[in-house]
């Protein structure tokens, strides 16, 4: 829990960055388009780029920071790494939120569903296939197959 | 740097002082469009209307938020449609299993919508009181005959979809009213509908969008419902096009001319994303394909 006080115009996007110095949260388009800013609420992952900061009083946020327990990667930055899902790593952590959203819904999604989910993350790298692939590689750990 | 790209507007911050509201009740947001009404926006996803600040297209002094609101977020069945509240998200009426089964074209143009961190913020109802000459939702809503009820201190009216856009960014609404809810009446039995739209990546507004709603009777048209965007100033029905095809039967013949009319209709721009002539080809193309698409739906049921 923190308290922040702030201006009705900043962004929930500025408060996490500049208020907080969580810097994993990405300013991208900034209107809604890229993806980089994404945080999840509820775990729902939308744009904090577009969330002005009052409507978010009292909610709960989630930034890959998150992901981790006790310095221990989540399965889904572990199969990051393995599978080279990333080149310079600015979308990665809106990535891995968009996608760790989609594993808790559906612990076994179909390439097509990744896509569906991930159409509101670019990645100007083009490390797309690999994405995917990190991604399905994960719900098969997380349901105890191996490889 | 050619001069008219040195200018200060950027996305990086918004750069509007405003008076924030975040009424709990919705009677308190109507109080408060009545005491500031030209002067205030309403908020609901917020995904248009902070764009819209940050490029300082729109500079409200005051947003009246519709987020604490309780009992504006719904879908409900109810006399012979669907209600959907204010503050319905996007994402909930794609994953809706009425939506999905029985209003295909509005399940299809939802899902076209930017993405889904956007659609979990949007709402139904943003999208069209935004009024984009091509928001996505706008022809499914018209070929249903949706009707948009809104409020204001004084009491509630009722606005026929067809009357609801007045142009680029512009509604019928009076400053102090707040749409409430949308309301869809079903499509009548045995028909079906299909949305389409020609853009270049998923995350792209629409080059040209369409709604069609048809009704067979073995080969013959008996009800006939189509609908085009960003055609036009605002999204539009083709009345011409729905007489011309009903109580006839569907062969190339009468496909022709109703394309024709199509295209003969709408009065589309040149802007950023196509030209005229383009929108005016392709709607032909909309049409034909649109029209096989719900043929193939008629088919399977």
């Amino acid at each position: 829990m923190v308290k922040v006080q702030t201006e009705p115009n900043a962004t929930l996007l500025d408060v996490l960055r500049e208020e907080l110095r969580i810097s994993s949260v990405k300013r991208g388009c900034e209107v809604g388009e890229c993806g980089a800013c994404t945080v999840l609420i509820d775990g729902k992952p939308v744009n904090s780029c577009l969330i002005l900061a009052p409507k978010v009083e009292g909610r709960s946020i989630l930034t890959v920071e998150g992901l981790t327990r006790n310095d221990e990667l989540h399965p889904l930055q572990e199969s990051f790494i393995e599978e080279f899902a990333l080149q310079c790593g600015y979308c990665t952590p809106g990535v891995l939120l968009t996608a760790k959203a989609l594993l808790d819904l559906k612990p076994s999604p179909t390439i097509e569903e990744i896509k569906e989910a991930l159409s509101g993350n670019i990645c100007r790298c083009g490390a797309y296939q690999e994405i995917i692939n990190a991604i399905l590689k994960t719900s098969r750990k997380l349901q105890g197959k191996s490889d | 740097m050619r001069a008219d790209y040195v200018n200060l507007v950027n996305t990086h911050t918004v750069p509007v002082r405003f008076m924030y509201h975040s009424p709990e009740t919705l009677e308190e947001a109507l109080r408060l469009m009545r005491e500031y009404g030209g002067e205030a926006r309403v908020m609901a996803g917020g995904t248009d209307l902070i764009v819209d600040m940050k490029l300082r297209r729109k500079e409200p002094k005051h947003i009246v938020s519709l987020n604490k609101i309780r009992g504006i977020e719904y879908i409900v069945e109810e006399d012979g449609g669907v209600r959907i509240g204010a503050n319905t998200k996007l994402r909930s009426i794609e994953k809706n299993s009425i939506v999905r089964e029985r209003f295909e074209a509005l399940y299809e143009a939802v899902r076209s919508i930017a993405s889904v961190q956007v659609r979990n913020m949007g709402t139904l109802v943003g999208n069209i009181c935004n009024a984009s000459p091509a928001a996505d939702s706008a022809p499914p809503l018209l070929v249903y005959d949706a009707v948009v009820k809104a409020r204001s201190i004084d009491g509630e009216r009722k606005i026929k979809i067809r009357d609801f856009f007045k142009g680029p960014g512009k509604t019928c609404l009076k400053d102090d009213e707040i749409v409430t809810e949308v309301f869809i009446p079903y499509p009548p039995g045995d028909s079906a509908s299909t949305f389409f739209k020609i853009s270049r990546v998923s995350m792209d507004l629409a080059k040209v969008n369409i709604a069609i709603l048809v009704k067979l009777s073995s080969n013959v048209v008996e009800d006939f419902r189509i609908a085009l965007g960003a055609v036009a100033p605002t999204p539009l029905r083709i009345p011409k096009a729905e007489e011309y095809l009903r109580h006839k039967p569907l062969n190339e013949e009468n496909l022709n001319i109703v394309e024709k009319i199509v295209s003969e209709e709408i009065k589309p721009i040149t802007d950023v994303r196509s030209t005229e002539w383009y929108r005016r080809e392709v709607s032909k193309i909309l049409v034909r394909d649109a029209l096989n698409s719900t043929i193939k739906k008629l088919v399977r049921t």
